[in-house]
């Protein structure tokens, strides 16, 4: 595949490793986090760890976004679903996120629930347009990639005069999420975590572009190295974090340069904050309540605001107390030092968030790494 | 008395425009006609000609293979297929990883009221004429009506006997650490076929299901007297469900080489495109066979010769592994498991 391939050369990821090994300093231990499910993805199912040397450790981030979806966000999508025989259309890996009462937006679905999985929020568009007589909500969630097109979709269907559509908004955004974990006790103070810099996101970045991580090496003396979400993108960016932790440097470098730009895409920041607005706080799963970590549409488009619509208040419920999600998603504790990792936890019955997507750090763990995790003999 | 008895006159169906109705299900008139002038004429044979509730067949000297499988594919038309010839092809290749020669076929159709007869008939026809060239009649079949809205067009399960010589036991139960895996051709081709009409997406090339009745060609594996331990046909799930099947039954460990794994470029690509990995894609053409290493080249070669499995490629093995996983070692350097398919293969959204 062109232009694919091309990032996936093994001969080239040699030359890669080559270097890492050779510039990382033995007295030395790197720690970095992958902030994006992207890239843990990438770093589990191409097998990444296995090339580093060992003084060199990956840390998977929450930047996963059906992970740090909190349950009782979920809740709220399948009471209009059940209770209010509203339409709700998803994302796939969202339907699979579990909820209060053993339930999830797929389990909602098997009891009658009217959810209908998309890949575009312009789907959901289509179903309200198809359905003049039914009330349609999509149920919004993810970073600053997915929400352009959500913002555009609100705008289209004002601009058509959709009456029966709204949307459930839950866009989180990335970097209020990295100071919050900058600024978490582990890392801060008792040094639980040793973070020594990041990978930056790579779709996010295409948007919000490079500027907004300067904040974290200028105040936190953090270097982040913006990368693809390709294999090459990520080893590149190990070699380029080590080479700024071995000069003492800390920079904003773009590994991405074929999609980032320092200022990202104005055109769709534009839109976005014509039609949404910071939330004063949000409820992140595994991190709790981030100030100004998230969006909610703006009054100028109440109508579509399925929160205001349908008046579902938000009730945060806790997390099954097993659970280890949170600590994995601050990158404290790894999947398999959770007890349920395995047992009761598994992708085909995720108990935390982590489980449900292949982005989650326990989901990309438990397909892709669980060999390491015990002994095995040798092909 | 007019000794003359006035032939009985029944206007044929009317296929152009005609629909099914909850009449064809009756077991009257309206369904005899339906049968007669829709099913029986297509399939026509010796068996099925009998008329009878069940079809009366010789017997043949062996064990008997029996499989069933349903059939409810979307869309119904495919590029490269549709849900008749796939439902023959389907049934044939489950008896024939067994090792068996298919005898017979049976057919049962679930079809839901309103559903167009020329689309029926399009069906029937594919079917009759993936039969036939096979050389596996349907001998016997039946047939429902459900109102609108309780099945999506037509539903057909197929199930087919066949019979194995001795000396021939296949079971995926049979692997053993140093046995070779194969497979005969490019993996996914089937699934993304019906993804990209679903999601109509548009592909400069199009994608064509790899729908085929593979006992010839597992007919010539076997004759080459390779030591065959088990084949397969990785339908739903994929390569990789199916390889974690085996390991789990043999209780063995497979590891895979990933640059061994042929893909079409274009297969490739939509798979990329909607987040799926090609490993847990479906195919309907395609088997795995495992083998003892010293005849995996020949049973290659054999593979090679013949013209469903001209990309036919050697994979992997087995080794011992008390955990039976299926590893890969990734054409990036490194290694991964390959596990089984959790829920759906749900696209990645970010």
């Amino acid at each position: 595949m062109k232009y694919i391939d091309e990032f996936r050369d093994g001969e080239l990821a040699k030359n890669i490793v080559a270097n890492i090994r050779r510039e990382a300093a033995t007295n030395k231990h790197y720690s970095f986090m992958e902030f994006c499910g992207g890239h843990t993805h990438a770093i589990s199912r191409y097998g990444i760890a296995d090339l580093l040397p060992a003084n060199v450790r990956m840390i998977h981030g929450p930047g996963c976004p059906v992970c740090v979806l909190p349950i009782g966000r979920v809740d709220q999508a399948i009471r209009l679903a059940l209770e209010m025989n509203v339409i709700v259309c998803t994302y796939a890996d969202t339907m699979r996120v579990p909820a209060s009462d053993n339930l999830s937006l797929m389990r909602a679905k098997s009891r009658g629930g009217d959810v209908r999985m998309i890949y575009s929020p312009q789907d959901a568009l289509k179903i309200a347009r198809d359905n003049p007589q039914r009330e349609v909500v999509f149920f919004a969630i993810g970073f600053e990639t997915t929400t352009p097109p959500t913002a555009l979709i609100i705008k289209q269907a004002k601009a058509e005069g959709i009456a029966n559509f709204s949307v459930l908004c839950n866009h989180v955004l990335t970097p209020a999420a990295i100071t919050h974990i900058l600024q978490s006790p582990e890392v801060r103070q008792y040094g639980t975590v040793p973070l020594d810099g990041f990978i930056g996101p790579a779709h996010v970045s295409v948007v919000i572009g490079s500027q907004p991580y300067e904040h974290f090496s200028n105040e936190y003396r953090k270097p982040v190295v913006i990368a693809g979400f390709e294999p090459l993108d990520v080893l590149q960016a190990i070699l380029m974090l080590i080479r700024q932790i071995n000069d003492g440097r800390a920079e904003v470098e773009n590994e991405f340069t074929r999609a980032v730009t320092r200022e990202g895409n104005l055109k769709a920041q534009a839109m976005v904050s014509e039609v949404l607005e910071l939330r004063r706080s949000f409820e992140w799963r595994g991190l709790g309540e981030v100030p100004y970590s998230a969006l909610k549409i703006r009054s100028a488009y109440a109508l579509y605001d399925a929160e205001t619509r349908y008046g579902i208040g938000y009730k945060p419920v806790a997390d099954n107390r097993a659970c280890e999600c949170g600590a994995i998603l601050r990158g404290v504790k790894k999947p398999q030092d959770c007890k349920v990792f395995g047992t009761v936890c598994t992708p085909e019955n995720p108990l935390g968030s982590c489980m449900v997507s292949s982005e989650g750090a326990c989901a990309a763990h438990y397909s892709y790494g669980r060999f390491k995790d015990i002994e095995v003999v040798s092909a | 008395m007019n000794g003359e008895v006035k032939k009985g006159y029944v206007r044929a169906l009317d296929i152009k425009n005609g629909r099914v109705d909850m009449s064809h299900g009756s077991g009257g008139r309206a369904m005899a006609q339906l049968i007669e002038e829709m099913f029986a004429s297509a399939f026509d044979n010796e068996y099925l000609r009998q008329g009878n509730d069940g079809a009366l067949l010789p017997t043949a000297g062996g064990r008997l293979v029996m499989a069933t499988d349903a059939h409810v594919v979307s869309p119904l038309f495919f590029p490269g297929g549709d849900i008749g010839c796939l439902s023959v092809h389907g049934t044939i290749n489950d008896v024939a990883v067994m090792g068996a020669k298919p005898l017979y076929l049976a057919a049962s159709f679930i079809l839901e009221e309103g559903f167009p007869l020329i689309d029926l008939q399009r069906i029937v026809h594919s079917m009759a004429a993936a039969a036939r060239e096979a050389g596996v009649p349907v001998v016997t079949g039946d047939t429902k009506v459900v109102e609108q809205g309780k099945a999506d067009g037509v539903f057909i399960t197929t199930t087919g006997v066949g019979v194995v010589m001795d000396g021939v036991n296949l079971s995926g139960a049979n692997v053993r650490p140093g046995d070779v895996i194969l497979i005969s051709g490019s993996m996914g081709d089937h699934g993304m076929a019906i993804m990209s009409r679903r999601e109509n997406l548009d592909f400069d090339v199009p994608i064509e299901s790899d729908t085929a009745a593979l006992h010839h060609l597992i007919a010539a594996m076997l004759e080459s007297g390779a030591d065959i331990r088990c084949l397969r046909d990785p339908t739903r799930g994929g390569l990789a469900t199916t390889l974690n099947e085996i390991a789990k039954q043999s209780s063995v460990g497979l590891m895979i080489n990933e640059e061994a794994i042929p893909v079409k470029p274009v297969v490739a690509a939509a798979c990329e495109f909607l987040g799926l990995d090609p490993l847990y894609v479906a195919n309907e053409g395609k088997l795995i066979a495992i083998c003892a290493a010293a005849d995996a080249e020949r049973l290659l070669a054999v593979m090679r010769a013949h013209p469903l499995a001209g990309d036919a490629a050697i994979i992997g093995a087995a080794h011992a592994d008390p955990h039976h996983f299926v590893q890969m070692k990734t054409s990036f350097g490194g290694r991964r498991n390959v596990d089984w398919l959790a829920g759906e293969q749900l696209p990645r959204i970010c």
